[in-house]
């Protein structure tokens, strides 16, 4: 009888573990929906609101997503369209030679070490199938061409990319052929939207939108009671009573802002700053209880449905006769109206060319769309010398600056907040150089993906910005990470949180805010926050 | 001879082999980057690996002290507990280094007779290992402590306007610093 060869593995062989992952070709290794790493798939009820497909109760995680039965015909016949009607995909889908430039731009990638999140091989998942169905060579070649059946697999996998790219545009930058990933993934999100599978995160602030006019759902006596409340605050700080109008007709400018600084901390202290500069001022403008919030989730959904939501800002500029609309610190409402409203809706006629009240300066730059950028409105009255600022009352900050993706990719907007900033605040000091400006990195929650349920995705996407502030908090002591976007200062409050506890987020105006003298005010002992300033506390604590 | 001299001869060898299998965790496209990528803030897992791996073997080194490694781990760490990793792949980063360590010098340690030596080394890595599970736990907390605030952030007006946010210590008699 044989003996069995068995050879007992020695314990050095036995503590050896592979931890390598499988050595399988990418486009065979199916998504693993973990919980951390997906939003919640959107709730019928935000569906029906706004007419969009296929409203039922589902799951990413769950194995059946509920889609109709010719999903598949539904998908490319939508492909099919939109290769037809934007040029732009057909040509981002062909002219890629997969040199890698944008592979390691990415924050996702950065981040999260997925090659899968290389803006490259994320525009790859789109364009196999575009190979199988719509090219020659793929039709004839399959796998050899690089194309590949449009599967349930390959789907659930364009939906989890395609809900984890920020649409920031950092990979387009250094792209040679200055081909826009983010427009792949926008034009995913359509085709997954035809199927019913948006996000609820996304899904509910487009119906609110729809229905109330800002995300949350707001109705108008709670927008004023909470602007009022605001009022009181500032009050308590300056001793001066603020009377913003609501909804008033024949004001010469229309306010608009996202709702986060409505509600959310720390975006009321920025939008206490607007409400101190445009009392100081003296200015004729009123807040509108419909047009209520400058940002539009239907962006990130569908090109039509971001077109839909976005009028009502005009609509209501309209209805009330104002001249022009000064628009709050927001990301993509910004690029919205830079890129996209012309398009949608052609030159804003019936309002006037916006000129300043205060210096006379005619923002030429805003002839079309009729709008303003209150940062831009702000540095024009500081180079005329129109506030009277007292930046020492910042002293307890170290500011640094992060360029929000859209203001600076999307418009060009570099200096504007640093002139301001700059003028506000005695102590100020830049990230390093590759990652502001045009190269700015994202937050890692932009795009509709600031949901709670996804945080390990937001804090790895958001890792290469926290890793800069974390060099300048150790460099220079910042302590302040300030911005022009209300989505950064939901996002990055809490990114701060995670990488880089020391440092507070803050938009530009609330740094005005502090800063700003206004006529008849008490002596500032707190600034915006309600927070003592150092070495100007009230002499009662010292008994 | 003593075992920490020859580890701070090879210090050099041991943490770019350490480094090497440590990447090989990630897939192959990806540590190529992180292994070619210089620039600290282009790639930011990268630096902080180097940073972090060189500190805990310092401490390793040194005798371990919580304080001391503490920071160096929490590099690491803080990484791994958000990307796609349990936490065993999360922290086996670890024990990794002792593959290198015998590796590298397992020939010079047997003929100079240090093999309780490498095993109060080893012991220490395990010490490491016990302070990296309590800094990934706190990693994990802190992401679901952050979930929870951020709803509360959400609506904070809204919650302090139904007074259900109005703190204590507000003009309320008896309440002192």
């Amino acid at each position: 009888m044989a003996k069995a060869k068995t050879k007992t593995p020695k314990p050095e062989e036995l503590a050896k573990i592979d931890y390598s992952p499988p050595e399988k070709h990418w486009t065979e290794v199916p998504v693993e929906f973990r919980p951390g790493t997906y939003c919640y798939g959107a709730r019928p009820k935000y569906l029906e609101e706004v007419d969009m497909p296929n409203p039922r109760e589902w799951q990413p995680y769950e194995d059946d997503w509920k889609l109709p039965e010719n999903w598949k015909e539904i998908v490319l016949e939508g492909m099919e369209d939109r290769l037809n009607k934007y040029r732009t995909f057909r040509l981002f889908m062909d002219i890629c030679v997969r040199c890698g430039a944008c592979a390691d731009k990415c924050h996702f990638f950065i981040g999260s070490g997925d090659p899968k999140n290389m803006p490259v091989l994320r525009a790859e998942l789109v364009r196999s199938v575009y190979r199988k169905y719509f090219t020659t060579g793929g039709k004839l070649f399959g796998k050899k061409a690089g194309a590949r059946e449009l599967t349930m697999d390959v789907f659930k996998e364009w939906w989890y990319y395609f809900y984890q790219c920020t649409e920031c545009r950092r990979c387009s930058v250094f792209c040679p052929y200055g081909i826009d990933t983010a427009e792949i993934t926008i034009m995913g999100r359509e085709l997954t939207n035809l199927l019913g599978c948006n996000t609820d995160w996304i899904a509910g602030p487009v119906a609110n939108c729809y229905h109330k006019g800002n995300h949350l759902g707001l109705e108008p006596h709670t927008i004023q009671s909470n602007i009022e409340m605001m009022c009181d605050d500032i009050e308590e700080i300056t001793g001066i009573r603020i009377e913003p109008t609501f909804n008033r007709k024949g004001a010469e400018i229309l306010f608009v802002t996202p709702s986060g600084d409505l509600f959310g901390v720390p975006g009321v202290y920025t939008c206490m700053g607007y409400l101190m500069l445009f009392h100081e001022l003296g200015l004729d403008y009123t807040w509108s209880t419909y047009a209520s919030e400058g940002g539009n989730f239907g962006f990130f959904t569908s090109n039509e449905m971001a077109r839909r939501l976005h009028y009502k800002i005009y609509a209501e500029a309209k209805r009330l006769g104002v001249k022009w609309i000064l628009g709050g610190e927001c990301g993509h409402m910004w690029r919205l109206i830079h890129q996209y409203l012309d398009t949608w809706w052609g030159p804003a006629d019936f309002l006037e060319v916006p000129k300043s009240p205060i210096t006379g300066t005619v923002f030429e730059n805003a002839k079309s769309t009729k709008m303003v950028h209150v940062v831009e409105f702000t540095a024009d009255l500081i180079r005329h010398g129109k506030l009277k600022l007292d930046p020492s009352r910042n002293d307890h900050l170290r500011v640094t600056f992060h360029d929000s993706c859209n203001t600076s990719r999307g418009m060009g907007f570099f200096e504007e907040p640093r002139y301001v900033i700059k003028n506000v605040c005695n102590h100020f000091y830049e990230m390093p150089e590759n990652t502001i400006r045009e190269k700015t990195f994202c937050c890692g929650s932009g795009s509709g993906l600031n949901a709670s349920e996804n945080m390990e995705i937001r804090m790895r996407g958001g890792f290469p910005r926290a890793n800069a502030v974390r060099h300048v908090n150790q460099k220079y002591g910042v302590n302040m990470l300030a911005n022009v976007c209300a989505i950064d200062r939901a996002a990055l409050t809490t990114l701060m949180q995670y990488w880089v506890p020391d440092v507070e987020v803050c938009g530009v105006h609330e740094l005005v805010g502090n800063a700003l003298v206004m006529t008849g005010e008490t002596e500032r002992t707190m600034d915006l926050r309600l927070e003592e300033l150092p070495g100007k506390e009230e002499e009662e604590e010292d008994v | 001879m003593e075992i920490k001299d020859l580890l701070q001869d090879r210090r050099e060898v041991i943490l770019k082999k350490w480094f090497d299998v440590l990447l090989q965790t990630y897939p192959e496209e990806t540590s190529r980057f992180l292994r070619k990528e210089k620039d600290p803030f282009s790639n930011p897992v990268g630096s902080a690996i180097t940073e972090g791996i060189s500190g805990i073997y310092q401490s390793i080194l040194d005798g371990v002290d919580i304080k001391e490694v503490s920071p160096f781990l929490d590099r690491i760490i803080r990484i791994r507990a958000v990307q796609d990793f349990t936490p065993s792949q999360a922290l086996g980063f670890l024990f990794l280094l002792k593959g290198v360590i015998r590796d590298v010098l397992l020939k010079e340690i047997s003929k100079r007779g240090l093999d309780e030596e490498l095993h109060t080394i080893e012991s220490r890595i395990d010490d490491i290992a016990l302070i990296a599970f309590d800094i990934y736990m706190q990693c994990r907390e802190k992401l679901y402590d952050l979930r929870a605030t951020e709803l509360r952030n959400m609506t904070y007006r809204l919650l302090e306007r139904a007074n259900l946010t109005k703190d204590l210590g507000n003009g309320q008699e008896g309440v002192s610093d």
